[in-house]
């Protein structure tokens, strides 16, 4: 396995990684057999590797979920189909090529492929503008979300921002107005729609491919109303307190669960998806198929009824006493 | 109960402390433009809709105040009072927000920041919403999104237009993700409000930013603006720390919209009653349509 950029709470690792580099040049080099210490040592690591990922902190978690060799979008698109066509375009003077979609297929399966694309450095991050879709992208994943309805593709999300681009150019072509109008219409697709949080869900800039039937989320994997860095900086006055907002902030797969916001936390390697792109895409490729195949069941007015009454049943308040609103004294 | 008897009854009910949102001019009875320093008896600012004669400011209107401006006298009947917000992620910044929404609470006398009700606009039948900047910078969480769903719903079961009076810096990062799926579930309402070939008009006030902006206040089938109220998605500092460049001139101002093409029409307060009334009666339905 190449070596592979460590996160900071890895670093008791560095020392058994380096080890087993070495062991590793060593055999290369000469004749020695170590695969029992490289057994041995590879054991010891992953079960390091597996305490350090099981008690990951929310902010850490951030860290995995925007590791810069975390798969992407068409990583999983490439891993997942057997074949794909990218679609570019909103039809409108723009191609942001920081949300990618097309047409492909999965075993026997047409499906409609949209996701928010990073870039792998930063030359390809500056063409991608970090993830960050502009106006121009969510209205190209609209176009290709109605293509889809019209020709009753099921849609495929991948949610991987860490928000919509602000921008003064993002503004002037109406990034509320091009978020909002998917919200709304997203409500509308008479075809199946699955999203998953395979990275970073920042935001408005996530929720604008993010209405769906089902909301799958990674298991190291955040969704985030606001970023912990900026909540830090307005509720705390202290950016430096954003490990504190991205706990408070309750941003998890486990704690989105308990919201019934997300449907499903999906399992990664240990190490985060990184270490094993190949099992991660099983994985997410294995709970797209079991979520299309419950939804293909379903009537085109149960679909809708069901999406609506999802989104209508989140939030949490309680009836207090009847009118007049009565603020009860301290 | 009309909204007068109403909004004296929350008076009533919510004991003390209403924080002076101009504290500078001592006992409230006077207000000084922050504009032009025109200094007007309250009164006779708000028989101006609250708009500056000299300069023609709008200063920030409460829901009560805004609803008596819009609804006939008498005729508005709140819905959903009784939703109240919780505090689902038990959240705590340099404070709890149990205690935010507790001062919040008794400084406005409402549960959360929007009010919601049907009433009649020149005799024009119509679903309200009325955001109030004052609870916790009309942020949207739980309590708002039910509230204007529920309002939607209502207004496609009765085929009434709505009208919803944006004011918020966005959705209340104390409720986390709860609040961000507001936009989706709101979204949806109105989704079905279109569908059943109903109006809706949001009308943006100062401010009117992040996640509403991003969700019910853009889908009007007509947008309505206060002038120079500050509209847009993103915040003023984060666009010039990502760019480092200066912003335009009257950059997300309701001006800057409406050139861009995202905003219908300016209204100036004291003509927006008026202007619903002509919109409402161009968009009822056919046999209802007297020009007389
Ligand atoms: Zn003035």
């Amino acid at each position: 396995m190449a070596r592979r950029a460590l996160l900071d709470f890895e670093k008791p690792l560095v020392e058994l990684e380096e080890q087993i580099e070495q062991i590793r040049q060593l055999a290369r080099d000469s004749e020695v057999d170590v695969s029992q210490q490289l057994l041995q040592l590879e054991t010891l690591a992953t079960r390091r590797r597996e305490e350090i990922f099981l008690a990951l902190t929310p902010a850490q978690k951030i860290q995995v979920a925007r590791h810069p060799q975390r798969p992407s979008s068409l990583d999983y698109i490439q891993l997942i189909t057997d074949e794909w066509i990218e679609l570019h375009g909103d039809r409108r003077g723009s191609d942001d090529k920081a949300l990618v979609g097309g047409v492909g297929r999965i075993g026997d399966r047409a499906v409609l492929l949209i996701g928010h694309q990073k870039g792998r450095d930063t030359k390809e991050n500056v063409a991608r503008n970090f993830g960050m879709a502009s106006p121009g992208g969510y209205r190209k994943a609209m176009r290709l979300m109605e293509h889809a309805d019209r020709f009753r593709l099921p849609i495929l999300c991948f949610i991987d921002t860490p928000g919509a681009y602000a921008g003064v150019l993002a503004e002037e072509q109406g990034q509320g107005e091009a978020i909002a109008v998917n919200l709304r219409e997203m409500f509308r697709l008479r075809v199946p729609i699955v999203a998953t949080v395979i990275g970073e869900g920042g935001s408005g800039g996530a929720l604008g491919i993010g209405v769906a039937d089902r909301l799958l989320m990674f298991e190291h994997s955040v969704y985030t109303v606001a970023s912990p860095e900026a909540c830090a900086s307005i509720l705390w006055r202290d950016a430096a307190k954003a490990p504190a907002a991205a706990e408070a902030l309750k941003i998890t797969g486990p704690d989105l669960l308990r919201l019934d916001i997300i449907d499903r936390v999906l399992q990664e390697p240990s190490g985060g998806n990184h270490w094993a792109p190949l099992q991660a895409a099983a994985t997410l490729k294995g709970a797209l198929l079991e979520s299309l195949d419950e939804l293909s069941s379903l009537s085109e007015h149960d679909l809708l009824e069901q999406r609506y009454a999802k989104y209508r049943a989140m939030g949490r308040y309680e009836a207090a006493s009847p009118t007049p609103e009565v603020v009860a004294p301290v | 109960m009309s909204l007068f008897d109403w909004f004296a009854d929350r008076r009533k009910a919510a004991p003390v402390v209403r924080v002076n949102q101009e504290s500078d001019e001592g006992d409230g009875l006077w207000s000084k433009c922050p504009e032009c320093g025109l200094v007007t008896y309250r009164k006779d600012l708000q028989a101006n809709a609250s708009v500056c004669k000299g300069c023609g400011y709008h200063h920030r209107i409460d829901s009560e105040e805004r609803i008596r401006l819009l609804a006939d006298e008498g005729s508005f009947e709140p819905l959903d009072t009784e939703l109240a917000p919780t505090d689902p992620l038990a959240f705590k910044d340099r404070r709890n927000y149990a205690d935010r929404l507790r001062d919040s609470q008794l400084s406005t006398g409402l549960r959360d920041a929007v009010v919601t009700g049907l009433c009649r606009l020149d005799g024009h039948p119509l679903a309200l919403g009325v955001m109030d900047f004052r609870f916790m910078g009309g942020s949207m969480g739980s309590v708002v999104g039910e509230k204007l769903t529920r309002l939607i719903e209502k207004a496609t079961d009765r085929q009434l237009p709505v009208l919803i009076v944006c004011a918020s810096g966005g959705a209340r990062m104390q409720e986390g993700m709860l609040s961000l799926m507001q936009m989706a579930k709101i979204s949806g309402a109105l989704e079905r409000h279109r569908r059943a070939e109903l109006l809706y008009i949001p009308l943006l006030t100062h401010p009117t930013t992040g996640g509403v902006t991003a969700s019910f206040a853009m889908l009007g089938d007509l947008i309505l603006a206060e002038p120079k109220a500050l509209i847009g998605f993103a915040g003023r500092r984060v666009i010039e720390q990502t760019l480092r460049e200066k912003l335009p001139d009257g950059f997300q101002t309701a001006e800057y919209l409406q050139d861009h093409g995202f905003v219908d029409t300016i209204v100036p307060r004291p003509q927006l009653r008026s202007t619903l009334s002509s919109l409402l009666r161009l968009h009822a339905p056919k046999s209802c349509l007297s020009l007389s």
